[in-house]
This record gives structure tokens, sequence and C-alpha cells, in this order.
């Protein structure tokens, strides 16, 4: 008996040792536009560096359909995944399967992100992913057909974005049938969420769950705002805008069948790009404000994490600290439009060359309105479930906003029920 | 007064009896393994049902009853599945999809089935052609209705379109009342062939001198029709229907691809997978899955029942 376990010892040992500097990753990262090249060229770059390999896999578009994915790896505590890409809405939901890497990456590196994303990122204390990109809505507008209707600078309200649109669309279908006014994601799932917590929170109707845990979302304002935006459903924005998510949205407006989109600003890159009908045509600018509201932009982002179960957390963690990197945020930052987490490549001179909007949108990178993820915790996913469904109900003319938005309110007090 | 006698007792011979023994002895791993993944995973569904489970913690499922399908807070706000509007609008969506569907496909595959049964030239490449959307994976060949639909590239939008059933920037799929319609055709395309396909099986076994002698009373093709060839394509034309309706009961896969999670779409399977998945509620989506099978059930007790199927 003992000299068989001493010879599974000994193998298990030379296994080991074989092993031993040599990792092979598994990484789900992303695949959204251009997402999987880019994690690919950065997970590369670190693996030559190193001598490791990273394996990279393919992953849903959809970040609630990654996030069912996901929960069920995690929740069977499978080592099948090493590193993660989060989305910023998730740390309440499954930080507790993720590894603290403030015990690996220095803190003066952590530091140096901006601290309301770390924040977000610190679950009862630990850090459970470092920030790599972050995110807000902002507007997109062609500057070739503004000039050619007649106007001088993107619409400031919603009132002007439907008058602007209305003209344009009336315009360019003349020669082409297909052209829309504005394009957005009206799919019902987590992109909605994001958009119409925009809308709503831009006519001052608040974030759907205050951050006491109140349900403010059943108010004037957030009628007033559903409204405007379902009047802009079938007459400026395509009626299948409620078939829509980001790529869908993005390929309307690459076509340069689109005069206005709201997207994020990943879609700036890939617009530019070589055979886009659009490059050279994008303006960039914050969303649209309500009446006597101010504009508000989704706080997005995606951050990288180790998987807690993975049996490679030295190089994982590695892996994780040279990607959330100053170099590599620049290298995304320049290459593909991706928004740094680290607020001094904000003034850096090749970031700003390549995507000048990160400059003169700072203020919306940085004052980005939060869905209530924190305040729901384990919750927000159901939350946002019926959030979206009920706007959906909306913008496909099921359901009068007033209406929706009452039956919204029971609904989230009974997933509230005796708290969050 | 007449009384049965009493039957004599089957008295086994020593070879019949280690005949049986063999018999059971062999079927024993067949039903271990038959308890151990269907029967475990039913019963542990119908347990967790009764409980309260996030399977993202690390907590043990609580045990709270019939929480999780009837349950009434003090301020009278009813909780549970049975007073969920969500639930129910997703058993009507699924109700409406398995009517529609299973009869269009009922009656087109049987049309498929007598035209391919006839004698004709190139008959076995009908054959085959027919199945071919039978076989293409739901995955692939629902992507593939979801461009057709498409409002901007879709062939089918552009027709809609140019004939004026749609606006500009419109699709069937947009429009919340054509869109289950609009699945139901998916599913009938690519269905319809498996439909016709046992349906023929059953055509074939009907035998042809049966015809002979309806032709010489000189019955018209009419009356063959009614008379002869439906009663005796019944019992497979009742297989057919049960098959389809179930699995139409469970569909998932092309609503989902094609739809998402859009609510005048979500079919029963859907809403499970919400509630268990994406919400990572174990104890309230098995109470969803418990109350799909047991739809299901009642389903195919009336079938069964009402048309006498015999399964042997």
């Amino acid at each position: 008996m003992n000299k068989i376990a001493a010879i599974l010892g000994l193998t298990v040992t030379l296994a080991a040792a074989s092993q031993a500097g040599a990792a092979t990753l598994t990484f789900a990262c992303d695949s959204v536009g251009q997402g999987f090249n880019e994690c690919k060229k950065g997970a590369d770059a670190w693996a030559k560096k190193t001598g490791n390999t990273v394996k990279l896999i393919q992953v849903p578009k959809e970040t609630d359909q990654r996030l069912a994915l996901y929960q069920q790896q995690l929740g069977a505590k499978s080592a099948d995944v090493d590193v993660y890409m989060i989305d910023v809405v998730w740390p309440g939901l499954i930080g507790q399967h993720l590894a603290d890497l403030s015990k690996t990456i220095p803190a003066a590196e952590v530091k140096a992100h901006f601290p309301a994303i770390v924040q977000n990122n610190t679950v009862n204390g630990k850090l459970i992913a470092m920030p790599w990109f972050t995110d807000a809505g902002v507007l997109y507008y062609r500057t070739d057909l503004l000039k050619k209707y007649g106007y001088k600078s993107a619409p400031k309200t919603w009132n002007e974005l439907a008058t602007m649109a209305q003209k344009i669309q009336a315009g360019e279908r003349k020669k082409n049938p297909k052209f829309v006014g504005f394009v957005f994601q009206g799919k019902n799932y987590e992109g909605l969420t994001c958009d119409a917590l925009e809308w709503i929170s831009s006519f001052g109707g608040g974030s759907i769950v205050d951050s006491s845990g109140k349900i403010t979302v059943n108010n004037p304002k957030a009628v007033e705002a559903l409204r405007t935006i379902q009047g802009l459903v079938g007459t400026v924005a395509p009626a299948a805008v409620t078939t829509y998510g980001e790529e869908e949205a993005r390929n309307v407006w690459q076509a340069g069948n689109a005069a206005f989109m709201r997207n994020w600003p990943y879609a700036y890159a890939a617009g530019q790009a070589k055979g886009s009908a659009v490059a050279g045509k994008i303006g960039v600018a914050a969303l649209p404000a309500g009446t006597g509201g101010k504009p508000a932009a989704t706080l997005g982002g995606w951050q990288l994490a180790v998987n807690a179960y993975s049996k490679n957390q030295k190089e994982a963690a590695d892996l994780v600290r040279y990607l959330t990197g100053l170099q590599e945020q620049k290298r995304r930052a320049v290459q593909a439009s991706y928004n740094p987490t680290i607020a001094s490549l904000y003034k850096d001179k090749d970031v700003l060359k390549a995507v000048p909007f990160f400059g003169s949108l700072y203020n919306v990178f940085t004052n980005a309105v939060a869905r209530p993820a924190t305040v729901t915790g384990s919750k927000y996913n159901q939350v946002s479930d019926a959030f979206s469904s009920a706007v959906y109900s909306v913008l496909t003319k099921k359901s009068a906003p007033g209406p929706a938005l009452k039956t919204l309110e029971g609904q989230l007090a009974r997933i509230k029920g005796r708290g969050w | 007064m007449t009384t049965t006698p009493p039957r004599p007792p089957v008295k086994m011979r020593g070879l019949e009896k280690s005949r049986s023994r063999t018999a059971v002895l062999m079927l024993i791993p067949m039903l271990l393994v038959l308890a151990a993944v269907a029967g475990y995973p039913l019963l542990r569904t119908i347990y967790l049902s009764f409980t309260e489970f996030n399977f993202i913690s690390d907590e043990a499922p609580k045990w709270i009853g019939l929480g999780n399908y009837w349950f009434t807070t003090e301020e009278g706000v009813g909780l549970g599945l049975l007073q969920t509007p969500e639930w129910w609008q997703s058993v009507w969506n699924t109700v409406k999809f398995t009517l529609l569907s299973v009869s269009l496909e009922t009656v087109l595959g049987l049309a498929f089935a007598l035209v391919i049964n006839s004698n004709f030239r190139g008959k076995g490449l009908m054959r085959t052609a027919i199945l071919v959307p039978w076989a293409i994976p739901t995955v692939v060949s629902a992507q593939m209705w979801n461009w057709m639909y498409n409002d901007s590239f879709g062939i089918i939008s552009q027709w809609g379109q140019s004939l004026g059933f749609l606006q500009a920037g419109e699709s069937f799929l947009s429009n919340p009342d054509t869109a289950l319609a609009a699945l139901v055709a998916v599913d009938v395309w690519k269905t319809t062939p498996f439909m016709a396909l046992l349906l023929l099986a059953g055509l074939q076994t009907i035998p042809s001198d049966m015809y002979e002698a309806a032709d010489v009373d000189g019955a018209s093709a009419w009356t063959k029709f009614w008379r002869l060839t439906l009663p005796l394509l019944t019992p497979a034309l009742l297989v057919a229907l049960i098959f389809r309706t179930l699995d139409s009961l469970r569909v998932f896969d092309m609503p989902f691809i094609v739809k998402g999670n859009a609510p005048e779409t979500m079919t029963m399977s859907i809403y499970a997978r919400q509630e268990l998945i994406a919400n990572s509620q174990f104890g309230y989506g098995s109470a969803v899955s418990v109350l799909i099978f047991l739809i299901i059930m009642v389903f195919t007790a009336i079938y069964v029942t009402s048309l006498r199927v015999k399964f042997d």
C-alpha cells in the first residue's frame, strides 16, 4: 500500500514539476466587435514574454448570457477557466468565487486606476477584479450629414435629436430606402437596461432603485422619458430596433444607414477601420438630455478576475496584472478605442490623437450613472430583467409608460421581498 | 350463480425459473442507469422545488414548502409561481405555439407523405431532399431564419416591406403581434419533414390489395382517402402527433435564438432557463420545471386516454 502511494505521489510531483514555469491558462475574454482579436494580441504578448500559453475561448456576445454561463461554472466550483473578463455589475453576483488580487498586485499599481471602479470591484474587503476598461454610453453622429442638412452641432436634447433625425431621414430616404435616423439597443436584455437607465436618468428620473434600496422607478419623470423614447420607435428609429443588441445597431450604423447611434466607445475604432462606409465621418458627443434634465451615460466597463478555483493562480494573476497595466491599456486605447481605467492615460498624447473624444468627453466617462448593482446584490439580475422587460413592452407599444412602470414597481417589490 | 374456479397457480419449471432470473439480472444494470440518469434528477428537481436555493451562493437549500408555488406576504403581495403573470404568459405562448405549429405540420406533413408515397420518377431523390430542413441543426437554421427576418437585409422583411405588409425598418419578428406566427413558420419549415417521414412509414404499411379491392368497387380517390387511408393511418398519425406535441411544449432552442427573452415569445422552457440559470434561483426554477413536467404529463394523458392509443 505504501509503495503504491509513494509511486503515485512521485508521479504527481513529476507531472507538476514538468509543468512548472509553463502553465496553460484558459481565458474567457471578449467577443463583441474586435474584442476577441484585441484580447488575443494582449494575451499573446504576455505569453511570449513569460513562456506560458494562453488559450482563449469563445464566449457569448451578450453580457447576460455570459453571466449565465459563468455562474454555472463558478457555482460548480469548476477550474476550467483561469481568467474571466467580468462586467462592472457582476462583483455582487459572483465575487465570492474570485481570487483576492490585492495579495498579488502591488497597491501602488491598483491606485493608478479610477478609485470608483476599484471600490466597485472590492467585495467584503477583497479586490476580486482589476479594472480593464471602462465604458459609458455615447452618442455617435454623422458629421457629413449634419453639415449637409445645416446643423452645426450634435443634438443637446432628445427632442432636438428627434427633429434632426427626422429631417435627415426624410432627405436620405430619397436615395437610400434603408436609411434610418437613430439606432440603439432595444432588444430585451441587459443592453436595454443600460440604454433605458440613460433615458430616465437624463430626465431626472433617478436610477431604478436608489442607493438606500428604495424602489424609485415609478415617477413622472421616468414616465416622460419612456414616452419620449417610445415616440422615436417606428418614426426615426426602425420598429425593429427592439431586436437590436450592440452589434446589430453597429452593423446598421457602419453600413452608412443611420444618422445617429447610441453605443459604447468600442464602436469608434471599428467604424473608423478600413472598409467601413462611415470612416472619417464619425462624430462623438454626450448623449442628449431630457426636458429639464442633464445628459446621462450608463457606467459600463469590464474587469479581469482570477477564478478562485484555478490551478494556476500565480500565472493567472500575472496575466491580469499585465493586461490591466499601463502599457497594454494604452495599446488598446490607441488601436481599438477602449477607455483606459488609468486616469493619466486620458492626458496621453498618443491616446488623444487616436481617440480625440476621450479628452472632450472625460467628464462623461468619470460621471457615468451606475446601474443599481451594488444595492441589489445577488438579486441584480432579476431587477435588471424585470426593468428591461417593462421598457421593452413600452418600446413595442404593448404597454403605455405609466402602467408599465407601475407594474414594474410591484414586480420589483416582489423581487425585493424582505430586503435586497 | 356461477363462480369462476380459481386459476391454478402457474408452476415454473426449473429452466424457466433460471431464465427469468437471468432476465432480471440482465435488466438490473439498465434499471440502475435509468434510476441514476432519469430518476435521481427528477426526484431532486421535485425536492429542490420546495426549497429556496441560490446555486451561486454557498448556502444549502432551505426548505420552504410550497412557497415557490404559492405564497402571499403579510402585505397581501402574491408571490410564488402560480401568482406570477410572466409564467402564465409563457404558458399561453407555448400553448398557442404548439396548437398552431402542430396542426400546420400535421396537415402539410400528411400532404407531403401522400405525394412522396405515390409512384413517380425520382421519388428516391425527393424523399431525401425533403429531409434537408430536418437535418440542419436547429441552431444553424434558427440563425439562418433570424437573418432572413432581419429588417434591413433579410429577404422576408424585404418581401413584406415591398408588398406593404411591413413599414420600412420593421420586421415580422419586431412586431409583437406577428412574432409568434413568425416563429411558427420556422418550426413548420423545420419539422414538417419529420412529420412527413413518420406518416410515410405509416402509409407504407397499408397493403396495396386494399386499394385494388376499392378500385374494383369503384371508389373515388376522395372516398379511398377518407374511408381507407385515413382510418388505417390513424395509429401512425397519433404517435406522430404525440411526438410533435410533446416536443413543441418543451421548445426552447429555436425561439431563444431568434427572439431571446422577448415576453411575447417566451416559452415555458425559456422562462425556466431564465429563472434557473440567468437568475440562479435553483429552487424557484425547479418549481417551474416541475410545472412544465406536470403540464406535459396532462397533455399526454389526454392524448392517450381520449384517442385510445395502444403502445403494443
